[in-house]
């Protein structure tokens, strides 16, 4: 759904366990996985979607099925604060340029903490069922809080 | 640049000190260590080299063997050579960790001088600790006296760091018996020493920033059965190297050492196997009763105890076409079952052509004295299940301990 969202095509393409299974004989010694297929040169400098992150980087595989509750993110409310980008623990939100593009869904938990630290009234992120459609979601999004008279 | 440590022909070293001088002249990298009876003085020792410029690697002092292991894990997945110390209580602080050095392929080498487990708490030395760790996927090499931890520390750094081996290995020497008992050592010149053991080749170390990679992966029921599979093959053909090391230490020092010493087992009639410092005592009691009794006893003595030696205790058992009888001496509280060396023993032995009587011994637990009449005593008891053709005694006994008459278990063959 999210796919694309920043112009790469591999992210979170394999499910977990989806991998091909390799014989004791193939598989890597002491578990040692690389992070990048072919060279590295420069890699700190390119964005996620450039990098040529191996077959068992968690980038490449989708690592979110036991989500049961998403942050859905409405665009129309966000102040690009960053505020989300800067807590989220599995770096889930996708923004470049200090312009919020959305969640990374292969990756974000549901843990909620995006929610948390948004500043906005009302907020740009809100926690929905996992089955919940998005769309829907949109639509029906609370108005403004007003403050409590005094 | 670490100084040269002056070193005489023949010195008088205990086991503790024979293998600190080990540890300083490979020259390790990283050394984080928790001091504990009976071993901390090769704790000590290298502290104190560390300390007066002998040592050019890093020394650090952690808070529990647990974090020790763990420094030493970190250290060696970022590609430094690695080694420790510990004995009883701090092996058992340290086992998980032991688990994560062997499956994440760490060749670090581990010194222990053997000591009981409480409780009861006792500083003394028996198997306990070496037992264990058996199962931890760590190569096992068994010193007898203070020459053998000085030449054995050394050999295992070649082995464990071998392309074909890479897996840590563990040095085991008894506590007191060996560790606190001064002997004449021959150590190696700095150089030469330096020399046998190599420089360090790192694999997949963590600190090439030119090849990332992740240590300490998570593996399912879908990876992480073809990866303990290969460990598992790793280890046993480890073998190979072991050979091909003792062999290239002969070489250079004359000291020979096999994966297995036999002792006067071409006639034996009767033979005796164990661990650690009562080797000495039983090839001692060996010779004295068959000069004053004829009685053909041989000694059979793993100095490999993992990868466990099923093919050379085979040979062993098989060199003397008259073996009737052997005993196997567990240093270790069994904890309900026959003693280890005895299942492991008689699981070799059982496809062998002699197929002999075989009985286990508990003895010497917490450090109680084996003596070599007591060594005799068990040797004409062999003697006896030789000539009545079947074990006349509880197939499990207890050497050494005081009350009640304490055995388990009969022979259904007569």
């Amino acid at each position: 759904m999210s796919k694309g969202l920043d112009g790469t095509n591999k992210r979170g393409i394999l499910e977990l366990g989806a991998e091909e299974k390799k014989g004791w004989d193939e598989v890597p010694q002491g578990v040692v996985l690389n992070s990048f297929d072919g060279s590295i040169d420069n890699t700190a400098f390119l964005k996620p979607e450039d990098r040529e992150y191996s077959e068992f980087n968690s980038y490449i595989a989708s690592v979110a099925s036991w989500r049961v509750i998403k942050p859905v993110y409405n665009r129309d409310i966000c102040i690009d604060c960053q505020n989300c980008w800067v807590w989220c623990p599995d770096t889930s939100i996708i923004s470049r340029d200090k312009q919020m593009l959305g969640i990374d869904y292969d990756h974000c938990k549901g843990c909620g903490v995006c929610v948390e630290v948004c500043p906005t009234n009302p907020k740009s992120l809100l926690m929905f069922e996992e089955a919940t459609n998005n769309d829907d979601a949109l639509a029906g999004w609370p108005e403004k809080k007003k403050k409590a008279k005094k | 640049m670490a100084k040269e440590f002056e070193l005489n022909e023949m010195e008088f070293w205990d086991g503790n000190y024979a293998a600190s001088q080990a540890l300083r002249q490979a020259q390790v990298d990283v050394v984080a260590a928790y001091p504990i009876t009976p071993s901390t003085p090769i704790v000590e020792n290298y502290g104190a080299y560390q300390a007066n410029g002998y040592v050019d690697g890093e020394f650090v002092m952690v808070e529990s063997e647990h974090g020790a292991m763990s420094g030493c894990v970190g250290a060696a997945a970022s590609g430094g050579r690695v080694a420790t110390a510990t004995s009883s209580q701090g092996f058992a602080l340290m086992t998980e960790v032991l688990y994560q050095a062997s499956g994440m392929r760490l060749p670090i080498v581990l010194t222990v001088v053997n000591r009981a487990l409480a409780s009861p708490l006792n500083v003394r030395g028996d198997h306990s600790d070496m037992y264990l760790g058996r199962d931890s996927g760590w190569i096992n090499l068994d010193a007898f006296n203070s020459q053998e931890a000085y030449d054995l520390t050394l050999c295992a750094f070649r082995v464990g760091e071998h392309l074909d081996v890479r897996l840590p290995v563990m040095v085991h020497q008894d506590g007191f018996t060996t560790s606190h008992k001064a002997q004449n050592v021959n150590p190696l010149q700095d150089e030469v020493a330096y020399k046998f053991v190599g420089d360090y080749v790192p694999v997949d170390d963590m600190l090439d920033f030119s090849r990332p990679v992740t240590h300490g992966a998570q593996t399912e029921e879908d990876w992480h059965y073809e990866h303990k599979a290969k460990q598992h093959k790793a280890l046993m053909d480890s073998r190979k190297v072991i050979d091909e090391v003792l062999e290239d230490f002969k070489e250079l020092t004359g000291r020979e050492y096999k994966r297995v010493e036999t002792y006067m087992m071409e006639d034996a009639e009767v033979a005796i196997i164990a661990l650690g410092s009562s080797v000495e005592t039983s090839i001692f009691a060996a010779k004295q009763i068959r000069e004053e009794e004829g009685l053909k006893v041989g000694v059979i003595a793993p100095r490999c105890f993992r990868p466990f030696p099923f093919d050379l205790i085979r040979d062993a058992i098989d060199m003397s076409a008259n073996l009737k009888a052997v005993v196997c001496m567990d240093r270790s509280a069994p904890g309900g079952a026959m003693g280890a060396l005895f299942n492991e023993v008689s699981a070799a032995a059982y496809t062998t052509k002699n197929r002999p009587l075989i009985t286990n011994y508990i003895y010497g637990l917490g450090g109680r004295d084996f003596g070599v009449e007591e060594a005799k005593r068990i040797m004409r008891e062999q003697k006896a299940h030789a000539d009545a053709g079947h074990i006349t005694t509880e197939i499990q006994q207890f050497s050494g301990v005081r009350g009640p008459r304490l055995g388990f278990f009969t022979t259904r063959r007569d």
